[in-house]
């Protein structure tokens, strides 16, 4: 199979020319919202709390910040990305185009995910100004990066395929992701929970990639580093099944 | 392998929506390589369905298409990168340079940056001196101008143009005409849909009617115009007739409007019309008439005729 480079490069410079375009509101503004949960709970609260597992509060709350930005980030640059197309009608331009689903999926999933990465890396040079950090495992800790950006990102593609009103595109990053993301552990560690709530947790995805994306910094870990691993590939083996199913169907794309 | 003489070869195509809405019944159409195919058909006669199915927005759901001999499903993209599309509706990126939209349209068909042949399609569209603008800035005729850049970036073998001149000022309408011309000249095969039957009947070579989602002819449009196009004169009477004189009879002629009107319908191309003729013979009868009036049936009336005909 010969993929149609050109296609996927034009994609990818498009969607990358777009985030330039609004640096304010892509890069810039998750950023500064970061910033202050680190000025608000890693050095006015923090302050006051004990440490959590052997680390300074400040610093145990970095992974998870990271990961929440890279989250939200992620689902709500590629659900954009190809919900405007959908909603402007310019989308008959890549439905006509000589062009595979597997090319349209590296040019979009793929942009979305380098910008969350930039995100993401701005942010850890950020944290460094607020608190002191280390990071034992730095391969881990890029590789859940790329991971966690790429499969949300085919997340957020799913859910801007799927939303049919700018409403819709909202509701699933504000009712589910961010409380998902919240009670994900990026703010405490699960076994500072009641044991009832602890098992609950467990059912919330988020919590393995907190806890393995924590790990790759300080060594330790709600649970096995393995489970996190294996938890962020079924999902993105779970997103890559509905990609192929809502290409092979046409799915909200063709009728 | 030689190349097909048919750019595109539609067999049996149907489509209907998942409504129920039957768009497409069973089309067979060939559209010859080089030619200008004017689609025509009253709004919902499945002309949009039609160029949707070919270009690969919509699926069908019986029948085969083949673009230059490649099957529009199972070597999509040979097909596709042939096809250049300029869609009915006005969609465009509107937060997007005029040449980034254009650049973006010419790698999504798979062709390597060129940026000389950039150049040219804006120039050909006077939208060189707007590249760097912003699309949403521009008027809609300039948008629609945008469109066609897009579709032609990737130098297409074969272009459809959906309702091309449909809201376009005069000179906009002036200038698509040209380049069309000029493409067709340079090898693109042109495939055009409107209602506005002028514009047909000035560019197409041959002309499709399309109703209720079934092709009702297909013809050379020279040949269509001399088939159905006849010319009438009306000659109003001073006095109503009850019957055609005798020595009139033999010529093509009714009596209308009470017989205060006789009509004489003759072929608008041939040589001799048979006017003098006629008005000498009237002369002769003491058949006196105030006034005098011929008109030529246009396509628009062989086409509603046709698609009345059908209904």
């Amino acid at each position: 199979m010969t993929l149609n480079l050109h296609a996927i490069r034009a994609i990818y410079v498009f969607e990358m020319a777009r985030t330039f375009r609004t640096l304010m509101q892509s890069i810039i503004s998750p950023v500064i919202s970061t910033s202050l949960y680190f000025v608000v709970f890693g050095a006015a609260i923090g302050s006051r709390i004990q440490e959590v597992d052997g680390i300074s509060y400040g610093a145990f709350i970095i992974p998870g910040l990271i990961m929440l930005s890279l989250l939200t980030e992620s689902i709500s640059n590629a659900s954009f990305g190809i919900y405007m197309p959908k909603y402007s009608g310019t989308i008959y331009e890549i439905l006509s185009a000589p062009i595979s689903a597997v090319e349209t999926v590296i040019g979009y999933v793929g942009a979305a995910a380098t910008k969350s990465l930039i995100l993401g890396v701005l942010i850890l040079i950020t944290a460094r100004f607020f608190v002191d950090y280390e990071i034992q495992h730095p391969f881990w800790m890029a590789a859940f990066l790329v991971l966690t950006a790429l499969t949300f990102s085919m997340f957020g593609f799913i859910l801007g395929i799927w939303a049919d009103s700018f409403e819709r595109l909202q509701v699933v990053p504000l009712l589910i992701v961010m409380p998902l993301t919240f009670l994900g552990g990026s703010f405490y560690s699960i076994t500072m929970l009641p044991p009832f709530w602890q098992t609950v947790t467990l059912f919330n995805p988020v919590v393995y990639l907190v806890s393995g994306f924590r790990w790759s910094f300080y060594g330790s870990s709600d649970v096995g580093v393995e489970l996190s691993v294996l938890a962020i590939l079924g999902f993105l083996a779970l997103c890559t099944g509905i990609i192929w199913y809502i290409f092979r169907t046409g799915y909200r794309l063709k009728v | 392998m030689h190349a097909p003489a048919s750019a595109i070869e539609i067999r049996g195509l149907s489509k209907t929506y998942p409504d129920g809405f039957q768009a497409l019944k069973g089309v067979d159409l060939d559209i010859r390589s080089g030619e200008i195919f004017a689609l025509l058909g009253p709004n919902g006669a499945g002309k949009t369905t039609l160029i949707s199915v070919v270009c690969g927005i919509v699926n069908p759901s019986g029948g085969t298409v083949r673009v230059s001999g490649h099957d529009i499903i199972r070597d999509f993209r040979a097909a596709r990168s042939l096809i250049g599309l300029v869609p009915q509706e006005l969609t465009v990126e509107s937060f997007e340079s005029v040449i980034a939209t254009v650049k973006f349209s010419r790698g999504l068909f798979g062709k390597k940056r060129d940026d000389a042949h950039i150049e040219k399609v804006l120039r050909d569209l006077s939208l060189w001196e707007k590249r760097d603008n912003r699309v949403m800035e521009l008027s809609g005729g300039m948008k629609r101008r945008v469109m066609i850049a897009k579709a032609l970036s990737h130098e297409p073998k074969i272009l459809f143009l959906d309702e091309p001149t449909a809201g376009v000022d005069v000179e906009l309408r002036r200038d698509m005409w040209e380049m069309v011309r000029r493409l067709r000249e340079s090898g693109v095969t042109i495939i055009l849909t409107t209602h506005y039957i002028e514009e047909a009947e000035e560019m197409a070579d041959r002309i499709g009617v399309i109703n209720h989602g079934e092709l009702v002819l297909v013809e050379e449009k020279n040949r269509l115009m001399k088939q159905l196009g006849r010319k009438e004169l009306s000659v109003h009477l001073q006095s109503p007739l009850d019957t055609i004189p005798t020595a009139l009879a033999g010529r093509p002629l009714e009596l209308a409007d009470g017989g205060h009107t006789l009509v004489y319908s003759f072929d608008a191309q041939a040589e001799e019309s048979g006017i003098p003729e006629l008005l000498k013979a009237l002369g002769e009868n003491g058949i006196d008439f105030r006034d005098l009036r011929t008109r030529e049936s246009s396509l628009e009336e062989i086409f509603v005729n046709l698609v009345r005909a059908r209904a």
